[in-house]
């Protein structure tokens, strides 16, 4: 069993004036080993906190995360990051940006070497290994964010609104990377996204969370992301069920949205 | 080389004064055509004009030369290199002239009867004022007013032309005459004929301007300058037959001696009245005053109105011939020897003005040659050289004495016979000082050396110590809070106001020096490694953890060359200011260095070593920054591109 079990967590900041903010309450599910979540909210939902509580970079108030029945306690390798802006180390060249994790474990140089060149081409950089990072673009460095995490061979992977800041056109080649790796590698995948379309595109399981407190919505089983892997990306777009689908989750976000700001007016 | 150098310096210095002229003027003209042609600067502020052009660069770096060599007057003694000297011998007449020239209306605004006649009549009446204040019986108040009366006839009695001795008329009128043969001698072309072979000879012998420390030779070496020599003697000799020339007759000096003996009957007879001693201060003060006004107005420096006319015209008449035969003097003077002159003095003449306070480029060359011979440097210690070191001394310098303390056993005491059984201990001893025979090898020496590594051993330590506490605090709550009280006090404090203490506690060799500049090098390496460690993005942080990085790696991996940009940019600042206090330091004490260099030719008042030393300080202080600006881009190339 290698499933990934939020059991009822709970997570309460308290500000520097002393308020405390209720950031998520109560948020329970199971995700199997091999399956794709995407996760999708208005601002303020608690989207990032609860990544941020998967990757142990925070510790919940109460109830309890589970890794492969192991207590989530602090940051590990076995739960890869991918963050917005790629946070690659600038004065690292590609490859030096890659193996920085089997460099951390001091793995053998050799098969480092030789594991570097295989994920580069996966990603679709081979030849830019020692390509300094600060010169690539936009998408080249998500797709070497990609490679860096994945070359540690984590148990799951998660992605914070990883293709945020692309283009329309890199951000649909992505698309299809992130569903080749999924296929191919079998890994989880947790993804936070703003985008409804990106959502439904890659999430083979969809949660809808709403803000104040933060919590999970709805949930839905969408086929999108099996579609996707062998078809056009563009035709499922235009797939009379994922319009319909669309036109649900947005105008549920947009009903959250204006109640929010219905308080703050 | 050098010395062919140095004899054809006047030709050199002009050749290289005309090639700038000229190369301003071209490189003003080609760069205003270029601008005028550019059509890519449509809009005003175009980001192309920021980038210069080198034919501007030449012209500001010809303008900054051509007005070096201009005001320190290379350029003059380049062109007109017997100028200085001629001039010399005009300054000589000026000087001889100027006793009579102070008493007329020639500089000054008024004539010096003129002056001196009101200074005089406004003290009698702050006297008169004075007296009415005074207790005085009312005979004593009349026998003290008819002194300041008498007084005050004698002095107004000089004004009058009728009271002139013709004794005085006619020195005056010798003393004219004497003016004017002078002024006819000094129009002959002729005056003073042909030098002695011996006086062409000693005149030869000394040397050009600029070659000695005498600044300008004393003696004519031309028929202009011949003429002006010979001309101030006699000047001279007119001048002290004028100024003992007194308006004095005998009914005066009469008057005066009547004044004199009632005020010594005014003197006994206050003596003789058997007065308190505050009454008898007061009028003895008094008599004092009158006695002291008594002895300038018998002086006689006061002439009646027109009585030296005539005088007064001659010496015009003499400065207008002397302006005459100058000549091409004027020119040069005026234009050529900008802001100052040749003034003579007692025994020699010197350059006053820019001429002397500002090094010509040529000398300063020649100074700077000189110095850099290591036989010469300064003070016994050349300015940048090497010298052969024994590697023992090294050695002795890094190894502790005490390591041979700790090793096991007793140092060896001397036997009877005198000898001395060497063990492990003293071998260890030995060692550990330095003392044993070794090899030697160059070690570079000299006063720009010991700056240049006070300065690296004070950053060094600086960054040594300052980059993994800034670290440290940037990362650690504690350290923080705990450290940052103990920076921020001591950094606000100019790191001048800490010289003294420093220097006191450390001595002034290098230690103190070094120390001072580690204050200064560590304040900033902490803060900027401080502000480089917290400006880590967290996310970067997060994607080492998620990486399997420890602790000890993140810093080392991600915080460090994350750090650099800010870490080499403390450098950077910390090498100005080190350097900026280094110098201070050094002036304030110790026997090497550049400051110290400076400092004693400051005592000294050597304008070409100061000015030498100056620009070595900005050359190498230059070089540093440029070596840190090529290091920052070798090694943060992705700064700004993040």
């Amino acid at each position: 069993m290698s499933d990934l079990v939020a059991d009822s967590i709970d997570m309460t900041f308290r500000t520097p004036t002393g308020e405390s903010v209720h950031a998520l309450k109560d948020v329970s599910f199971t995700l199997q080993r091999g399956e794709l979540l995407s996760v999708l909210g208005p601002s303020g939902c608690g989207k990032t906190t609860l990544l941020n509580l998967i990757a142990g970079f925070l510790r919940p108030t109460g109830g309890s995360l589970r890794l492969n029945e192991h207590e989530i306690d602090g940051p590990g390798v076995e739960r890869g990051m991918v963050f917005q802006q790629g946070a690659l180390f600038e004065w690292l060249t590609v490859a030096e940006n890659v193996d920085f994790g089997l460099r951390m474990k001091k793995s053998n140089k050799r098969e480092t070497a030789a594991k570097v060149e295989e994920w580069l081409e996966i990603v679709g950089l081979q030849g830019f290994g020692d390509t300094p990072t600060y010169q690539l673009s936009g998408g080249m460095q998500q797709r070497v964010a990609l490679a860096r995490c994945l070359i540690n061979d984590p148990d799951l992977i998660l992605m914070d609104e990883p293709l945020g800041a692309l283009d329309a056109l890199t951000r649909e080649k992505m698309q299809s990377l992130v569903l080749k790796i999924w296929k191919e590698t079998g890994k989880t995948i947790l993804i936070i996204t703003h985008s409804v379309e990106e959502a439904l595109l890659l999430g083979e399981r969809l949660f809808v969370m709403a803000p104040r407190p933060g919590r999970l919505h709805k949930e839905y089983r969408l086929p999108f992301a099996e579609a996707g892997l062998n078809g056009d990306l563009r035709d499922i777009k235009n797939d009379p069920e994922f319009v319909r689908y669309r036109e649900e989750i947005l105008s549920m976000i947009w009903n959250m949205e204006e109640e929010i700001m219905g308080k703050v007016l | 080389m050098l010395d062919a150098i140095a004899q054809h310096r006047g030709f050199i210095v002009g050749a290289i004064f005309l090639l700038l002229l000229i190369g301003l003027i071209w490189a003003i003209i080609y760069g205003r055509r270029v601008t005028r042609t550019e059509k890519t600067d449509a809009v005003f502020g175009n980001p192309e004009r920021a980038l210069g052009g080198w034919y501007w660069v030449f012209a500001g770096v010809s303008t900054i030369l051509l007005i070096w060599f201009y005001f320190s007057w290379d350029a003059a003694r380049s062109y007109f290199p017997k100028a200085a000297n001629e001039l010399c011998q005009v300054a000589k007449v000026d000087t001889a002239i100027n006793p009579m020239r102070s008493v007329f209306p020639i500089q000054s605004r008024l004539l010096k009867g003129t002056s001196l006649l009101a200074r005089d009549g406004n003290q009698l009446q702050s006297l008169r004022d004075d007296l009415a204040g005074l207790s005085l019986t009312d005979q004593e108040q009349s026998d003290f007013g008819g002194v300041l009366d008498s007084l005050e006839a004698a002095l107004y009695s000089l004004a009058s032309p009728d009271n002139v001795d013709p004794a005085v008329q006619q020195k005056l009128s010798e003393i004219t005459s004497r003016i004017d043969d002078a002024r006819a001698q000094l129009a002959d072309p002729a005056y003073p004929g042909e030098p002695s072979a011996a006086e062409l000879a000693e005149a030869a012998a000394q040397p050009g301007w600029g070659e000695s420390n005498t600044e300008v030779p004393n003696l004519p070496v031309t028929d202009r300058g011949r003429k002006f020599n010979a001309m101030a003697e006699v000047i001279e000799a007119i001048s002290s037959d004028f100024v003992k020339v007194r308006n004095l007759s005998g009914e005066f000096e009469q008057q005066i001696d009547d004044i004199e003996a009632k005020i010594k009957s005014l003197q006994a007879q206050v003596e003789g009245a058997g007065l308190t001693p505050e009454e008898l201060l007061e009028r003895e003060q008094m008599l004092k005053q009158f006695n002291k006004m008594l002895k300038r107005i018998d002086d006689g420096t006061v002439f009646p109105p027109g009585t030296l006319d005539p005088v007064e015209q001659s010496v015009r008449q003499f400065e207008a011939e002397v302006s005459k035969q100058k000549g091409s003097l004027r020119f040069i003077d005026a234009v050529a020897m900008p802001s100052g002159t040749i003034v003579a003095g007692s025994t020699n003449c010197s350059e006053q003005g820019s001429g002397r306070w500002l090094p010509k480029p040529s000398d300063t060359l020649g100074t700077l040659v000189d110095l850099s011979r290591p036989s010469v440097g300064y003070k016994g210690v050349p300015m940048l050289w090497y010298k052969q070191k024994p590697v023992a001394e090294m050695v002795g310098f890094f190894i502790p004495d005490w390591v041979a303390d700790i090793v096991p056993g007793e140092y060896p005491r001397h036997k009877p016979d005198g000898s001395i059984d060497e063990n492990l201990k003293s071998k260890v001893l030995a060692v550990a000082t330095g003392n044993f025979p070794s090899v030697t090898v160059p070690v570079p020496t000299g006063h720009i050396w010991d700056s240049i590594m006070r300065v690296v051993a004070g950053l060094f330590l600086g960054i040594v110590l300052g980059v993994p506490l800034g670290l440290f605090m940037g990362l650690s709550r504690f350290a923080k809070g705990f450290f940052d009280p103990l920076i921020e006090l001591y950094r606000p404090v100019p790191p001048l106001a800490w010289a003294p203490l420093i220097l006191t506690i450390f001595g002034i060799q290098d230690d103190g020096k070094i120390f001072l500049l580690f204050m200064v090098a560590f304040a900033i390496m902490v803060i900027s490694a401080r502000t480089g460690a917290t400006g880590t993005q967290l996310s970067k942080i997060h994607a080492a953890h998620s990486l399997g990085a420890s602790r000890k790696q993140i810093i080392r991996e991600v915080i460090l060359p994350n750090s650099l940009p800010e870490i080499l940019t403390g450098i950077r600042i910390s090498i100005g200011v080190c350097w900026g206090t280094l110098v201070a330091a050094e002036m304030l004490a110790g026997t090497t260095g550049i400051g110290f260099v400076e400092n004693v030719a400051r005592k000294q008042s050597d304008y070409e070593i100061i000015w030498v030393t100056i620009i070595l300080l900005g050359v190498l202080g230059l070089l540093f920054d440029l070596i840190m600006r090529w290091i920052i881009n070798r090694t943060i190339p992705w700064r700004g591109k993040g």
